[in-house]
């Protein structure tokens, strides 16, 4: 269940909260108030843009638990226009191969099944293929 | 500083114990390492294993194994560093006998992963990973080394078949190893057929995950006993380091820096070159952290460590023989046991007691372990007594 932790976590899941050092202008995503640049506090908020490009990809067919009513599904390593990366499952695929340097983009998805019918549903970020303008 | 040495070693073959408990394994190696010690009595019991709490349901392993070892009232514990949670317990149990706070000590590593299947086994592995922002994705352990190896593969432009030499080598040498889960060497053909696990990362890639326990008695030379079976192997030395939890918050991904910073703390603790390292025994349990370690430890340049393995300089007769007994690509993959087992390997090799897998002149065997992608890195150096 882990209903606190999950609530918890909600502005990196919606929104993909993060830091900017005040030291040395590193975005930090997810947020860990010490600066992983230059080793100075950084707790100022940064909203990220959730615009990115896929940095390495694969297919997950034998999913943890949890996971296993939605496989095949791709997970990739994003990294994100204002220079972390995350990982994150790919969505809203369709026909579209992926590569390396695809641009992509943030939405909000269904993260898991909580195995348990009462319990919560984790919602959280997911990237697609950027739409374009 | 004291020698310590280890003077006893025990394992079960790897494989699928449906027939046996974390507590009968671990036993069964205790055994074979207390007869192997030719009576030395340990005072205190370090145990290596990642998975109990979640896959047995068991925490608390000190105290059962202890327990069920005829052990009780030894002091007693478990460590964890997920794959790396065996070597973290072989250097406790050096720092204690080292330190002198106890004059033998036990080191057992024991991991049970048959007693659930599938998805749940995927799940419990996935605990090594950042729970909040790695495993809530539905990542795997072996879908974060695909990750790593479509992007090394793009950035060194190595070809499908690259990695194949870290498979074919480990299984020819699973051949000669009787406690190895695989005992039969593959095809280069087979490799290019097998079945893929998460593109690029196929079957042979990933180490087969199975049931085991190994384990060691250390002692300091001087206490060992007159009558000696087997000649002690000496740890000239014992490093450890770590990298980022999160594969994803490193800044060069495809550097295993922890690797990189405990051999060769290791090294310099044991006071000799890298050249004069006669076997490795790396954590193979997938072909891509093979290759980066080759590269961090600095066998091999960066970028160039699929091909060291390609060119045959892995091989028992090559240049820096690796995997040795099969590696966790043959003798199998026992999680938080690991480090243990490539102790165990490294002590027969330097005894002369590999058979037809013995390499000529091994005096100093690094071997190491990794938790995660090298998020863990734990080196040991063992030296043959002359």
């Amino acid at each position: 269940m882990e209903i606190p932790r999950h609530w918890r976590l909600k502005g990196q899941r919606y929104g993909l909260a993060g830091e900017v050092c005040p030291h040395c202008e590193h975005k930090i995503f997810p947020p860990r108030d010490i600066c992983p640049n230059c080793g100075g506090e950084a707790k100022e908020q940064f909203k990220f843009s959730g615009k990115g490009e896929v940095y390495s990809f694969t297919t997950i067919y034998e999913a943890p638990s949890g996971f296993d009513a939605n496989a095949p599904y791709i997970v990739a390593l994003i990294k994100l226009e204002e220079g972390p990366i995350l990982t994150a499952q790919l969505t809203d695929l369709g026909d579209q191969p992926v590569e390396i340097g695809m641009p992509v983009e943030m939405v909000t998805r269904k993260m898991r099944n909580d195995g348990d019918e009462r319990g919560v549903i984790v919602y959280g970020y997911k990237f697609r293929p950027a739409l374009t303008a | 500083m004291t020698d310590v040495v280890i003077a006893g070693i025990g394992q079960t073959p790897v494989g699928e114990h449906w027939d046996v408990g974390l507590r009968e394994l671990a036993l069964a190696a205790v055994q074979a390492a207390l007869k192997d010690a030719g009576g030395i009595k340990p005072q205190a019991l370090f145990v290596g294993n990642m998975l109990a709490p979640n896959l047995s349901n068991q925490a608390h392993l000190g105290s059962l194994i202890a327990d069920y070892s005829g052990l009780t009232g030894v002091e007693a514990v478990t460590f964890e560093a997920s794959g790396a949670s065996g070597a973290s317990a072989l250097r406790q149990g050096y720092l204690a006998v080292a330190g002198e706070m106890a004059d033998a000590v036990l080191v057992v590593g024991a991991e049970k992963f048959t007693d659930t299947i599938g998805a749940e086994i995927e799940e419990a592995i996935a605990t090594e990973t950042d729970s909040d922002f790695e495993a809530m994705q539905g990542v795997t352990s072996a879908a974060q080394a695909a990750l790593l190896m479509r992007r090394y593969m793009r950035e060194y432009q190595v070809p499908a078949n690259g990695f194949s030499n870290f498979a074919l080598t480990a299984h020819a040498n699973g051949e000669g190893n009787p406690n190895a889960m695989f005992r039969k060497a593959i095809t280069a053909a087979a490799y290019e057929e097998a079945r893929k696990l998460n593109e690029p990362l196929n079957l042979f890639d990933a180490a087969p995950k199975g049931d085991g326990a190994a384990a060691l008695i250390l002692t300091r030379r001087e206490l060992l006993p007159s009558k000696a079976v087997n000649p002690p192997v000496k740890i000239a030395a014992s490093a450890a380091s770590t990298d980022t939890l999160a594969l994803h918050d490193r800044k060069d991904m495809l550097f295993f820096n922890a690797a990189q910073i405990s051999a060769g703390k290791a090294l310099k603790r044991a006071g000799i070159a890298l050249e004069q390292i006669h076997f490795f025994e790396y954590h193979d349990v997938f072909s891509i952290y093979a290759a980066l370690q080759l590269e961090a430890v600095g066998f091999a340049e960066k970028g160039q460590g699929w091909k060291f393995a390609a060119e045959g300089k892995i091989g028992l007769k090559g240049k820096l023989p690796c995997a040795t007994l099969g590696g966790m690509s043959a003798r199998g993959y026992t999680g938080g046991a690991s480090g243990v087992y490539q102790a165990v390997e490294a002590v027969i090799q330097i005894r002369g007691q590999a058979g037809k897998n013995q390499i000529a002149g091994a005096k100093f065997g690094l071997i190491q372990s990794l938790g995660g992608p090298a998020s863990t890195a734990v080196s040991h150096v063992l030296q043959q007594i002359s």
